[in-house]
């Protein structure tokens, strides 16, 4: 019988220390530690004003935190501090290695230029210069998150929010990033929508091997997409672990009294 | 031949904190080992912890203490002092569990929800949607519902579904939660073949079985769940 791995072999993508955020004395999130893998979904959740998008925004390098550390392992294998780098390098990794997908995705899209531009021009920002190539890159990219090739050329204005989304999703996929970050992706969505969008996200999460960490108050949402779950309350993580563990055998208070509240169907 | 599943001492009881913090003990002391080949039934009335039990051994629910050794590959873990990741990659490869309700995904057709397992191991998709097919004929889900997604299936055509997703896979271990609660006379037989088959091939199963003619059937020795709750 031949040995199977165990893991242990393969370095954290991401390896978060004790981080804090604060606006002036008000604590966005306080003493966050965890590490991240490739290819795994980690799933922050809990209710407004937890601090889940303080920390989201911290780790996508968009806020600078008041304490801790994070790490994050480059395409050539170093471990960098991030707020050790420059800002311009910082840039460049959203711009390439990572993606954010808003939950309103106005904040994520150019409204004003045809979808296929906003697919493109990620692919641009990273040194595409062929037309005929970056407009293939597009369609293709259309495609894999289900819109009508025929709207390359329609403004995202004119679509649909479900449409919209699939969009935004498209436009951060198309420079194959290592790290996405969501904030209620499907937030603000219909109930039929949001089951389209979330089997979308899951496949190509899992085809492309993605590691991705995913803000949502929705524990459905969650427990269709995260191996992993840390839950917060006022700005600190309660309870972390397994995904299902979390959700059927919860032991903190507060993540029994989420558990408990979900209305059944 | 070392076991491929040696619980000592496992213990788990509920705190229902937002209830007037009662604890619920359900498992007090469970000495089990089971060796490859095997198949134990869980045996005891219902509320006894069978399903607990079953559940902890799939890292659903926590080892609160105790030790649950689980043999994988060549090396040996403790599931009680695993990691996310660790657990993740023991259900990929070392342990199955069919669980009584099938887990439905929206837009994910039956038959890939059977083909699943296999691809996880890295199979390619025709060859894993083909064995899906072969279980599924086998367990008599028609083929005209293999492509929809089982939201709207019968109680007995889900449970074949699950059944399928179950045995797609050689796990070293399979835990079978009521396998064949809500199924009929052929099918059951179909469900008991394919337990003989992997019971055969060397897989170790762990099981609750109410259906006393089904667990008589396959059953190599039975667990008394009461030995498990007598020092609670």
């Amino acid at each position: 019988m031949s040995a199977l791995p165990m893991l242990d072999d393969v370095p954290p993508l991401l390896v978060v220390d004790g981080l804090t955020v604060a606006y002036g004395t008000r604590v966005g999130c306080r003493d966050v530690s965890f590490e991240l893998w490739p290819g795994e979904v980690l799933g922050i959740v809990g209710e407004s004003g937890s601090g889940k998008t303080s920390l989201l925004n911290a780790l996508s390098a968009r806020i600078e935190p008041a304490a801790g550390r994070i790490h994050y392992r480059l395409r050539d294998g170093t471990l960098a501090d991030l707020f050790g780098l420059s800002e311009a390098a910082r840039r460049q990794l959203l711009r390439t290695d990572w993606g954010v997908v808003h939950q309103n995705p106005r904040d994520g899209l150019r409204l004003t230029v045809s979808a296929g531009a906003n697919v493109g021009e990620r692919l641009m920002a990273i040194g595409a210069r062929h037309y005929g190539e970056i407009r293939g890159a597009a369609l293709d990219w259309l495609g894999k998150v289900e819109i009508d090739r025929d709207r390359i050329d329609d403004r995202p204005s004119g679509f649909s929010g479900g449409m919209q989304q699939r969009l935004q999703i498209a436009r951060n996929l198309v420079t194959k990033p290592r790290l996405v970050f969501m904030d209620e992706p499907t937030g603000g969505l219909d109930v039929s929508v949001q089951a389209r969008l979330l089997d979308l996200i899951r496949g190509l999460v899992a085809d492309l091997g993605l590691s991705a960490i995913i803000v949502t108050h929705d524990l459905a949402v969650a427990r269709l997409l995260a191996h992993r779950l840390m839950v917060m309350r006022g700005g600190e993580v309660v309870e972390s672990g397994l995904t299902d563990q979390v959700l059927d055998d919860p032991q903190h208070p507060y993540t029994q009294l989420l558990v408990s509240s979900i209305l059944q169907v | 031949m070392a076991p491929v599943l040696d619980i000592r001492g496992l213990a788990k009881s509920f705190t229902l904190h937002n209830q007037g913090g009662v604890t619920l003990p359900v498992l007090a002391a469970v000495d089990l080992t089971v060796h490859a080949g095997e198949c134990v039934a869980l045996h005891g009335r219902s509320g006894t912890g069978k399903s607990t039990l079953l559940r902890t051994l799939y890292g659903n629910y926590r080892v609160q203490s105790g030790e649950l050794w689980v043999r994988h590959g060549t090396t040996r873990i403790d599931l009680a002092q695993a990691r996310p990741r660790q657990i993740i990659e023991l259900r990929r490869s070392t342990i199955g569990y069919v669980s009584q309700f099938l887990r439905v995904i929206p837009r994910v057709a039956a038959i890939d929800i059977v083909a699943e397992p296999m691809r996880a191991r890295g199979m390619d998709t025709e060859v894993a949607r083909e064995r899906a097919a072969a279980l599924l004929t086998r367990l008599n889900v028609p083929e005209r519902l293999w492509h929809l997604a089982p939201a709207t299936f019968s109680g007995g055509e889900q449970q074949r579904i699950n059944i399928a997703r179950g045995f797609a896979v050689a796990y070293p271990i399979l835990l079978l939660d009521e396998p064949t609660a809500s199924l009929d006379g052929d099918n059951r037989a179909a469900v008991i073949g394919l337990i003989d088959e992997v019971l055969a091939q060397g897989t170790a199963i762990v099981g609750i079985f109410h259906d006393a003619e089904v667990r008589d059937r396959v059953a190599s020795r039975l667990y008394d769940m009461t030995e498990a709750k007598a020092a609670a």
